[in-house]
């Protein structure tokens, strides 16, 4: 009785761990703009990390003297400080930009993580165990797409009021549905699988069901979803913050950026609407580049709106 | 006697319309649900209606003039009531009835969606397919790459770049400014609406870019890829090879197929911009609703905000029933399924 796991142990042997990986890198290089969006998005994740050493200034600091310079524009000391410019108060835009980077990317993960645990648990529960739990789950979420979501999020922030913690759980749990359509859908159109029912007559429990036998096999739809997510979760962030619902006073963000050049619009003051604006498009651009590339890469079946 | 197939359709059909209005119903419930918890999530919703310096005595008094110290299912059933005779309370800021200044900036709201939705609509149909017959040459290449831009921009800022360059550095068009059509239509002066017509399409042009480029990309794409499923299938291949003509294959046989997922989008796609409403209205200082949401926002006046959400939601979810209802029309293959 010393029977070895033969044939998980030749699949191991004919297949290469590092396979995969490498078809991601040829896939990568024959693409060349996900690889942009890939620098790009390293780029954002160090100026998250990175950033109070990068900033060349305090973003909050005031410099009355220093009000409304241009880009490059020397100071009344002569010296070129602001290279992007200095808002209405003085302070350097560019290190404005850089903070918010990690407002927007922090956000932007924080709130896709929520969503997406959230809508696909219900969503696999739906889906798994069908009947009248599936018709409640997804009842609920008719109701909230029939929500404008934008008002949803207004709406809970203005009662709520600011703050972090609350616009990453709005904008988390405004995004369940996308997931929980999907898992759903891919739940069951892998429930009745032979594997799982292998796992079943295993007497493996619904647990165990789920986690080894289904998740794996529904997870890069979901993947592809939350790379897309992530960008329009960045979009409703500077929407929310151009409306002054998002973060605090004291955390600079692109949106905020945006909402105070309102005023400076008129006066011809363009720096302070042009870059943040363009911080953003990068970051979203990327995320939907990738997004795209994933979608290729993992299922090309999802191909639909390419 | 047996009933005929067409006896058997219309059956069918009012079944299904009979299903959908019923779902519409329940969701509405929802949504008014959502909208009264949502005043309950702070815990006490007394403080959002008084000012901060009240005294203990005038929150006492609010919160039972405001039914607040009832139990919440009673509450409910009070909003709902209330509801359905469009009483939302009195703005906290000019006293007058929210629905009232709601509805007052509903006409401007809405001929700026309108526009809107025509621009993004016209023009991603004919960009969708030169895309797709054209499909992988430089021009498709191209068009693709702006429309993956068009995703990509928050739509306000597209507004205050086109305010800052095409409205004050070139001059071309009013940054700010409304010329009303429909409540003067509504008001029975057809004439002076037509007369008011030129006026009023400078000042929507700008916004109306601003909130449709978005919905324009997305439906540009998707047309193009339901266009390319399309002139894949069978029936055009058999439409060629009989030797109809690329024009004919296109116009006969692909548009009308290629249609249909952005048929279903139409609904989506109407709350969609009038979510971008509210930002882009600002941006323009456009007199409607959004506007309205942003001061109310900014005042932390609940009953305007409340009254808001729910009026656009109503008409959401109208719509898309609306749009369900048509679509089974144009799709036979739904009412039977």
């Amino acid at each position: 009785m010393t029977q070895t796991p033969v044939t998980t142990l030749q699949i191991d042997q004919l297949a290469p761990q590092y396979s995969e990986w490498r078809r991601a890198r040829d896939s990568l290089v024959k693409a060349r703009f996900p690889i942009l969006a890939l620098i790009i998005l390293g780029l954002l994740v160090f100026l998250t990390i990175f950033g109070p050493a990068i900033a060349p200034k305090d973003p909050n600091r005031q410099t009355l003297v220093d009000r409304l310079l241009a880009p490059l524009q020397p100071n009344t000391q002569g010296q070129v400080i602001y290279v992007l410019g200095s808002d209405v108060m003085g302070r350097d835009v560019l290190s404005r930009i850089i903070y918010g980077a990690r407002v927007s990317l922090l956000v932007g993960l924080a709130a896709v993580m929520i969503g997406g645990a959230l809508g696909t648990s219900l969503g696999v529960i739906a889906g798994y165990f069908g009947g009248y739990i599936d018709d409640i789950i997804m009842r609920i979420a008719d109701i909230q797409l029939a929500f404008p979501f934008i008002l949803l999020t207004i709406m809970v922030l203005v009662v709520l009021g600011p703050g972090v913690l609350n616009l990453v759980v709005v904008l988390g749990v405004a995004q369940w549905v996308t997931y929980a359509r999907i898992a759903r859908g891919q739940t069951i159109s892998v429930r009745a699988k032979e594997y799982v029912e292998a796992a079943r007559s295993m007497g493996a429990s619904h647990l165990e069901i789920v986690v080894r036998a289904i998740l794996p096999n529904i997870v890069s739809p979901l993947i592809v979803i939350a790379s897309f997510n992530v960008a329009s979760v960045i979009l409703s962030e500077a929407t929310l913050s151009y409306l002054g619902l998002g973060v605090p006073e004291d955390v600079p963000t692109w949106g905020k950026i945006l909402a105070e050049s309102r005023d400076q619009l008129l006066a011809g003051k363009w720096w302070l609407a042009v870059f943040p604006g363009v911080a953003i498009m990068l970051t979203v651009l990327s995320l939907n580049i990738l997004g795209d590339w994933l979608r290729d890469f993992l299922d090309p079946r999802l191909r639909g709106n390419r | 006697m047996m009933p005929s197939i067409g006896q058997i359709e219309t059956i069918h059909m009012g079944k299904y319309i009979l299903r959908r209005v019923l779902q519409s119903f329940i969701v509405i419930l929802g949504v008014t649900l959502l909208s009264f918890l949502t005043i309950h999530l702070s815990g006490d919703p007394t403080y959002l209606f008084v000012s901060e310096r009240a005294s203990e005595q005038e929150i006492i008094e609010t919160r039972a003039k405001l039914g607040f110290d009832r139990p919440l299912p009673e509450q409910y059933l009070t909003f709902l009531g209330k509801l359905v005779q469009g009483d939302f309370g009195n703005s906290l800021r000019s006293r007058k009835p929210a629905i009232e200044l709601v509805l007052e900036r509903l006409p401007a709201t809405l001929e700026l969606t309108f526009c809107a939705m025509i621009f993004s609509i016209t023009l991603a149909l004919p960009i969708g397919i030169i895309s797709a017959i054209r499909r992988g040459t430089p021009v498709d290449g191209g068009v693709m790459l702006l429309a993956m831009f068009g995703q990509s921009m928050p739509s306000f800022w597209l507004g205050i770049m086109l305010l800052l360059f095409v409205g004050l550095q070139l001059r071309w068009l009013p940054i700010s400014g409304h010329e009303p059509i429909l409540s003067v239509m509504l008001e029975g002066n057809v004439g002076g609406a037509i007369t008011a017509l030129p006026e009023a399409i400078r000042y929507l042009i700008l916004p109306s870019i601003t909130i449709g480029v978005f919905s324009l990309s997305r439906n540009a794409r998707l047309i193009r890829s339901s266009m390319l499923e399309v002139l894949n299938q069978d029936y055009i291949v058999t439409a060629r090879s009989k030797g109809l003509n690329q024009r004919g294959v296109i116009f006969k046989h692909a548009l009308k197929n290629a249609m249909l997922p952005v048929v279903t989008l139409l609904g989506l796609e109407f709350g969609f911009l009038l979510s971008g409403v509210v930002v882009t209205e600002t941006v323009f200082s456009w007199p409607g609703v959004g506007r309205l949401v942003f001061n109310a926002i900014t005042q932390r006046d609940i009953p305007v905000v409340q009254a808001a959400v729910v009026t656009f939601s109503f008409m959401f979810v109208l719509l898309n029933l609306l749009v369900d209802i048509l679509y089974v029309q144009l799709d036979p293959r739904i009412r039977l399924s």
